[in-house]
């Protein structure tokens, strides 16, 4: 087909977004991996920082980040796939309840995630632990009632719930009705038609989802400033009550609270460069997951 | 309309199915309006009728597969066995269990052969490895699929072909051993050796099951029913045994569309 003016303008403006896009991330990527990569060490990913956080490596942020990323899926991720199955499978078309949910996941997606940090403060410590403390210790000294690790993850599950119901519905509804009528007319029972048919086809989908889910919970720092993050701590979180490192706000930490900012450059970009692979592995993990319950479909 | 209902329909030991002041609702719209009719043991019944015609609704009545559509409303009585299967005392599921349905568009599930056909005894409780194996068999056997099927009974349904996967869908629906089969137009989407075939099951399966099956094809109904039923717009015109039907039907809406002069 010849192309009229109309179609060079369009192709033209496609072609100019796609290399800015492509400069874009291009640009990003080699100036991380440029001035990250020549700190990346073993002793780097596996020392504690020294006491003036650019020296040393940055193994509790490492830790701290993969244990905090654990808590926030054990805690959000089963909360977000029951509400999509109720959603899909259970709630009327119709049903008040099932809409309201709905407006409120579309509103909770639309927060901005620093407010997620507040309500973390408000809500988890202040309220919910200050009142442990209340009820459970006489003393005054907060034990609970304190920025912590378990905090910090259940604000991020809260913050990334959203994305998981959003996504687990989209693969719910791609679930052929059929099979589902087909396993009704067959006796089973709701319960069992969701369990056996229709979460199995849903796998690949609802697994996709959780992981992208989870890849951007772990990367946020917004909601953690207040609840649990730590600026410096050279060791390692062991209760749940701990403060931790995290490599998102340790690259905050590094880029404007330490003594000598330029002196902190390449540990800073090393870190970015750590945090950077360990999300992409994670949408890595998500894409393939996704290829492979095509391919199962169609054979 | 005693004179349109046929003398050995009516006779109470032959009656598998009654269905009393039956309405169907979708919304607003009143699709099955009052239907009265038996539905006779080891038979065929075929029920016939234009497009939106009811008779896929009034199916889908008689193993209560409407209940899983959120706007649909039933009022009326339909007694399996002369009990009534919309009293609140009743389980759906137990209902299904009875009444198998097989639908228009094949679906099996996108597990292994075996697994398809299975999937009905596991979820009914199941767990004897050689009992599974052997109503598996028998219920391929029912469906005339074994011999095409018995090499490869691992291999994934959706590798059969369009014919072979209703004939699956009729084993799968076989093997929790239902009293009476649903047929949504069960061949509707198959070339005519594979609707051949269906239809020959049909034939073999009324020695043992009660059969109701929804059918555009007057060709099907007469080839393959003892019974025919003629709805049209929501309502129960003409019914009685397929012979008289199809030669002698009392109705002018009858004839006008067996004859193919609508629908």
């Amino acid at each position: 087909m010849r192309y009229t003016s109309k179609d060079w303008l369009l192709a033209g403006l496609t072609g100019v977004s796609l290399a800015v896009i492509l400069l874009l991330l291009a640009v990003l990527l080699g100036q991380i991996v440029w001035h990250g990569a020549p700190v990346i060490s073993a002793e780097f990913l596996s020392q504690s920082p020294g006491a003036d956080m650019v020296s040393g490596g940055i193994w509790p942020a490492i830790y701290g980040t993969v244990f905090m990323t654990l808590l926030m899926t054990i805690a959000g991720v089963p909360v977000g796939i029951a509400t999509a199955i109720y959603l899909t499978e259970y709630a009327s078309p119709r049903s008040r309840i099932a809409k309201i949910v709905r407006i409120a996941v579309n509103n909770l997606a639309g927060v901005p995630s620093i407010v997620f940090g507040l309500f973390g403060l408000g809500f988890f410590i202040i309220f919910v632990g200050g009142s442990m403390d209340a009820l459970l210790y006489d003393d005054t000294t907060p034990v609970w009632g304190k920025p912590s690790i378990l905090w910090a993850s259940l604000t991020l599950a809260v913050l990334t719930l959203p994305v998981v119901i959003v996504t687990t519905e989209e693969a719910l509804r791609t679930v052929p009705q059929e099979f589902r009528d087909a396993s009704l007319a067959l006796g089973a029972t709701r319960f069992q038609t969701v369990y056996k048919i229709v979460l199995p086809n849903a796998r690949g989908g609802i697994l996709t989802g959780v992981i992208l889910a989870v890849s951007r919970g772990a990367g946020e720092v917004a909601p953690i400033i207040f609840c649990g993050a730590a600026n410096f701590l050279p060791y390692l979180p062991t209760d749940l009550r701990d403060m931790f490192m995290h490599l998102g706000y340790h690259v905050y930490a590094l880029a404007t609270q330490s003594p000598n900012v330029d002196a902190a450059r390449p540990t800073l970009f090393g870190t970015v460069l750590v945090l950077l692979v360990l999300t992409f592995s994670l949408n890595l993990l998500a894409v393939i997951i996704r290829a492979r319950s095509r391919a199962s479909l169609r054979s | 309309m005693s004179n349109l209902t046929d003398a050995a329909a009516e006779a109470p030991n032959d009656v598998k199915m009654e269905t009393r002041g039956v309405n169907v609702y979708y919304g607003d719209n009143h699709a099955i309006r009052n239907v009265d009719f038996d539905i006779t043991d080891r038979s065929v019944t075929a029920l016939i009728g234009p497009s939106g015609c009811g008779k896929s609704t009034y199916l889908r009545a008689l193993n209560r597969m409407n209940d899983t559509i959120y706007s649909c409303r039933f009022e009326g009585r339909i007694l399996l066995d002369g009990e009534n299967i919309y009293d609140r005392s009743v389980d759906p599921v137990e209902v299904r269990r009875r009444v198998g349905m097989v639908f228009q568009k094949s679906n099996p599930f996108p597990k292994s052969i075996f697994d398809n056909v299975a999937f009905g005894l596991r979820i009914g409780g199941e767990k004897d490895k050689d009992v599974i194996a052997e109503r598996v068999e028998e219920s391929l056997k029912g469906a005339a699929l074994w011999d095409e099927v018995k090499d490869r009974l691992q291999s994934s349904a959706l590798g059969l072909s369009g014919g072979q996967q209703q004939r699956l869908c009729i084993a799968r629906c076989l093997a929790v051993w239902p009293e009476v089969i649903l047929m949504d137009e069960p061949a509707s989407a198959l070339d005519p050796i594979a609707t051949a075939k269906i239809e020959e099951l049909i034939r073999e399966l009324r020695e043992n099951y009660t059969i109701v099956i929804v059918t555009h094809s007057m060709q099907q109904a007469a080839r393959v029913s003892d019974f025919t039923a003629f709805f049209y717009m929501g309502e129960l015109i003409e019914h009685g045994k397929t012979d008289n039907m199809f030669t002698r039907p009392s109705r002018k809406r009858t004839e006008e569309y067996i004859s193919g002069r609508f629908g």
